[in-house]
């Protein structure tokens, strides 16, 4: 059966990426809306309607209608164009915070594993800040560095560094007592040999797994700093801004927060989808019954 | 006492089923044991599994066959119902005996539990039959070892707990697979003595499967070889290491360095075994055998009576005194 | 014999906590062996004897307390720099378990070449493909293996790979630490074969380290049976298999399962079992499970000395 399998990943390596997203429909739609989100980000000049950002006092607060499918809001922008370009700020604040939170946490991690001594006051230091809410931390760090996009990536990043760099911590520690890993020692490799060819690439498919769970709850972190007015400016449309500024008009026009907090329900809850499906491509006993049914 | 027949075991799809135990057919008599013998991934292990319905979900299934334990057939009950299948029962002991037991129990307790399901008695009753089990597969101070946790033990006292643990349902069939292969050579001479020992003792009928054609000289009474799912032959175990006819248990007895003489070259069997279901015709020793013929290639080879209570699944079986 | 390496008095322990205390296990406690050119010296024990600790710690993946290990005229447990570098390349392991070794993410020519890439053995990237081609072609696989991946390979092929990455470039000494434990019979004799050929045509020496008397009394000129962490029999492989002289030895030779029904071990068998290592007492550590043992077992332990042509760690083995 490991033979199957094996030759399955040669014949093409991207058949058996996508083989858990065929085999739980789910998960296909969880991919499906993350691309979509990809797209309004990429194509947004082309698909909103309207300039995000363009005012127009006559139209302000009309609910839902043919010109203006989601509404406008309090100053008469159109909502579903705004709800578009936010989607840019999203990817932007998950891919920033994901890059951050591994350059940081893979260093951190395999190093502690590596170097007990080292290690052992490292993850002490990675405990006190674990045991800081997640939102309390990023908040505090706010505060210190000032609202910008850039220091809440940093913000809500610190907050995943901890938990990347657990991971990394133990993955690397059972690395470390593979066989291969002694037998590369054998042959008299360095620190950095050992890291570069053994530790690292064995690492890289549940840091994807980790990533997309990162990405999703970096949405939800974004969008809370937004709410609280200290992630991105005001100036710029991001979901998390969107529902702040609307939320004095709760009753008045819902659709100001339905369509952005749908948007941040939705992309989360895709990521997650996607990180189940590749946890699963990664669980051994997974891919064997898909080498047997293939 | 136990028989099984005709017992196919596959994985897959329904409409395209892989065969990883084909046909698969035996008796086993009171006080007798039966060695399953073969290489890993013949199907010995489903095998057994099969027999006690402990086959892993979702997983490989029972496609065609019957297990009749002591003339009931026991093909459809459940394990539970298995253990305990109106008078005659199984029960099977494993490889790992850590893995097997609960690490924050006293095996006093544990064996209990089991004495408890199975006689219908509790507390101090319960213990003492415990103890007395632990007696019987011959645990020093079994009264203190009671109060034992599994980890206080060495692999060879808890192969011994599970044994108890076994034997706590008075079973008339006992299933070992592989129980002595994490062992010492010494403790498993002595797992060995014990299980012969109760069979003898007990009347008990025993399934017992190894890679180990060294534990099946010393302890089967017949012997069935197992190879990409078949048996290929069945012989007393004296005939099979004198006279062995499937030219694949040559083979297996000629690669043994314990029969070879230091300092020559081992005889081998070349290539590897197939993986389930890439044969599709004929036999699947067929690429690995040193008198192949083109029928074999062809057809199914039929089951050869060489002798009297000797079969061989070999069109061209190897009969002492003959050219081989 | 032209001794190649001469382990003296080697000591190796660990640091284990057990209930809360920190202990020390010896694994190792003074052993002393010398392997000749070209020959195979096995060692044989039982799980915990230490025989696997001997091997590691001669590879220094295993740091040694005390003792020497002597190659070359350089003491392997000292060397630094360059000497170490060459030591990395003349005294290479095989590993017991073929799908453990490889690293799952490497391709079979990366994880074949590795040694000399650590140690820049190779002079251009063609001399490294040639020889990652001819180091396959020894072990009886194609050059199509070099891009192959672990998993795509059998257990005896991925042993095969194990030992082709332990013979580039040819090194003096191999240890081979169960190398065939892992394997089914048919395979495990290909493989002996293979590891006999080349001992052969590469005038390997090789200390063979396993578990299955068997095998070892196959393989081996002589042959050392540990106990505890000491040597307590030392002499060829034939008197070792057939008149071993210490009773553990003997009792070890008795139980191995025999594959001759004839051969059956009848009667009773005692249940002594190793005793801990965590308490070593006094005298002689087989004393406790030994039918011979006296009141001189118990307080004084044996040294290994010579009787026949055997060395022998007991007080009562004689002639």
């Amino acid at each position: 059966m490991t033979v199957a399998a094996g030759a399955l990943t040669k014949s093409g390596g991207i058949r058996t990426w996508l083989a858990p997203f065929v085999a739980r429909p789910i998960a296909l739609v969880g991919l499906a809306v993350l691309i979509a989100v990809l797209i309004l980000a990429a194509a947004a000049p082309l698909l909103a309607p309207y300039n995000p950002d363009a005012y127009d006092a006559l139209i302000r607060l009309s609910p839902p209608n043919a010109l203006h499918w989601f509404g406008t809001d309090q100053l008469g922008r159109d909502t579903l164009s705004r709800v578009i370009y936010s989607s840019r700020m999203a990817l932007l604040v998950g891919v920033g915070v994901v890059v951050f939170a591994l350059l940081t946490g893979v260093p951190i991690g395999v190093f502690s594993a590596l170097f007990p001594r080292l290690g052992h006051v490292l993850m002490r230091i990675v405990d006190v800040l674990m045991a800081f809410p997640s939102l309390l931390l990023a908040l505090v760090l706010i505060v210190i560095l000032g609202p910008s996009v850039a220091n809440s990536i940093i913000a809500i990043g610190a907050g995943f560094l901890t938990t990347t760099t657990r991971i990394v911590y133990g993955l690397t520690l059972r690395l470390k007592t593979e066989t291969y890993v002694e037998a590369s020692r054998s042959m008299g490799s360095r620190t950095g040999w050992l890291v570069h060819k053994h530790i690292l690439p064995n690492l890289i498919s549940p840091l994807l797994v980790q990533a997309s769970f990162v990405f999703a709850f970096a949405q939800l972190s974004a969008a809370s700093l937004d709410f609280l007015g200290l992630g991105a400016p005001p100036d710029i449309p991001s979901w998390g801004n969107m529902l702040a500024e609307s939320r004095n008009f709760i009753t008045r026009a819902p659709w100001l927060l339905f369509f952005p907090g749908m948007m941040i329900v939705l992309t989360a809850f895709a990521l997650n989808l996607v990180g189940d499906a590749l946890r699963d491509r990664l669980d051994p006993r997974f891919r064997e019954m898909l080498g047997r049914k293939i | 006492m136990l028989s099984v027949e005709n017992l196919t075991v596959s994985v897959g799809a329904a409409a395209a089923p892989i065969d990883i135990v084909s046909a698969v057919s035996f008796e086993i008599a009171k006080g007798e044991i039966l060695g399953l013998v073969g290489e890993s991934g013949c199907g010995k292990s489903m095998t057994s599994l099969a027999i006690m319905g402990l086959l892993p979900r979702p997983g490989p299934r029972t496609r065609t066959g019957q297990v009749v334990l002591d003339g009931v057939d026991v093909t459809q009950l459940q394990p539970w119902q298995r253990v305990s299948a109106g008078n005659a029962s199984m029960a099977m002991i494993f490889q790992e005996p850590m893995t097997s037991l609960n690490p924050v129990r006293r095996i006093g307790d544990q064996i209990a539990e089991a004495v408890r399901v199975h006689d219908r008695v509790h507390g101090g009753a319960a213990l003492a039959r415990a103890c007395e089990l632990l007696e019987m597969v011959r645990i020093p101070d079994a009264r203190l070892q009671l109060s034992a946790f599994p980890h206080q033990l060495s692999g060879g006292m808890r192969q011994r707990v599970m044994i108890a643990i076994a034997l706590a349902c008075r079973p008339q069939v006992l299933i070992a697979d592989e129980p002595t292969t994490a062992l010492d050579v010494t403790v498993q001479a002595q797992i060995l003595g014990l299980l012969r020992e109760l069979c003898n003792g007990l009347d008990m009928a025993m399934l017992f499967i190894t890679h180990d054609m060294g534990v099946i000289a010393q302890l089967a009474d017949r012997v069935a070889v197992m190879y990409a799912g078949r048996i290929v032959e069945t012989a007393a175990v004296r005939t099979l290491f004198d006279a062995p006819a499937h030219p694949y248990t040559r083979g297996l007895m000629d690669c043994m360095p314990v029969r070879g003489s230091a300092g020559q070259r081992l005889r081998t069997i070349p290539g590897q075994a197939p993986q389930p279901g890439t044969v599709k015709t004929g036999c699947a020793f067929a690429a690995r055998c040193p008198q192949v013929r083109d029928i074999c290639r062809a057809e199914l080879p039929p089951k050869m009576r060489v002798a009297e209570l000797h079969e061989a699944l070999c069109a061209f079986p190897i009969i002492q005194g003959g050219p081989n | 014999m032209i001794p190649v390496l001469d382990v003296e008095d080697l000591k190796t322990g660990f640091d284990v906590k057990r209930g809360g205390r920190r202990m020390h296990v010896q694994a190792v406690d003074g052993v002393s062996l010398t392997l000749g050119e070209g020959e195979v010296l096995g060692i044989v024990g039982e799980s915990g004897c230490g025989k696997t600790t001997v091997g590691r710690s001669i590879m220094r993946l295993a740091a040694a307390d005390s003792g020497k290990v002597m190659f070359k005229g350089v003491d392997v447990l000292k060397a630094q720099g360059a000497a170490l570098n060459d030591l990395r390349l003349s005294i290479r392991m095989v590993f017991q378990d073929p799908y453990a070794s490889l690293n799952p993410r490497r391709s079979i020519g990366n994880s074949i070449a590795e040694a000399g890439d650590i140690n820049g053995a190779f002079t251009s990237p063609e001399d490294r493909r040639q020889r990652i081609i001819e180091s396959l072609d020894a072990v009886g696989l194609d050059a199509s293996f070099a891009g192959r991946y672990p998993h795509e390979l059998s257990g005896g092929q991925r042993q095969r790979v194990g030992i082709a990455r332990a013979i580039l470039p040819v090194p003096s000494i191999i240890i081979a630490d169960e190398p065939v434990s892992a394997l089914d019979v048919s395979v495990q004799a290909q493989v002996l074969n293979l590891l006999m050929d080349l001992r052969e045509r590469l005038g390997l020496s090789m200390i063979f380290i396993s578990h299955d008397i068997g095998v070892i009394g196959y393989v081996s000129h002589r042959v050392a049976v540990m106990y505890m962490g000491r040597i307590v029999e030392l002499a060829d492989a034939r008197t070792i298999v057939e008149r071993p002289k210490h009773p553990y030895s003997l009792a070890l030779m008795a139980a191995v399962p025999r594959p001759d029904p004839s051969l059956r071990i009848e009667g009773g068998v005692a249940t002594s079992e190793p005793p801990s290592q965590f308490h070593r007492e006094a005298g002689c550590s087989y004393a406790p499970r030994c039918p011979l043992a006296s009141e001189r077992c118990r307080i004084e332990a044996p040294l290994l000395r010579i009787v026949g042509s055997t060395q022998v760690a007991c007080h009562h083995a004689d002639g």
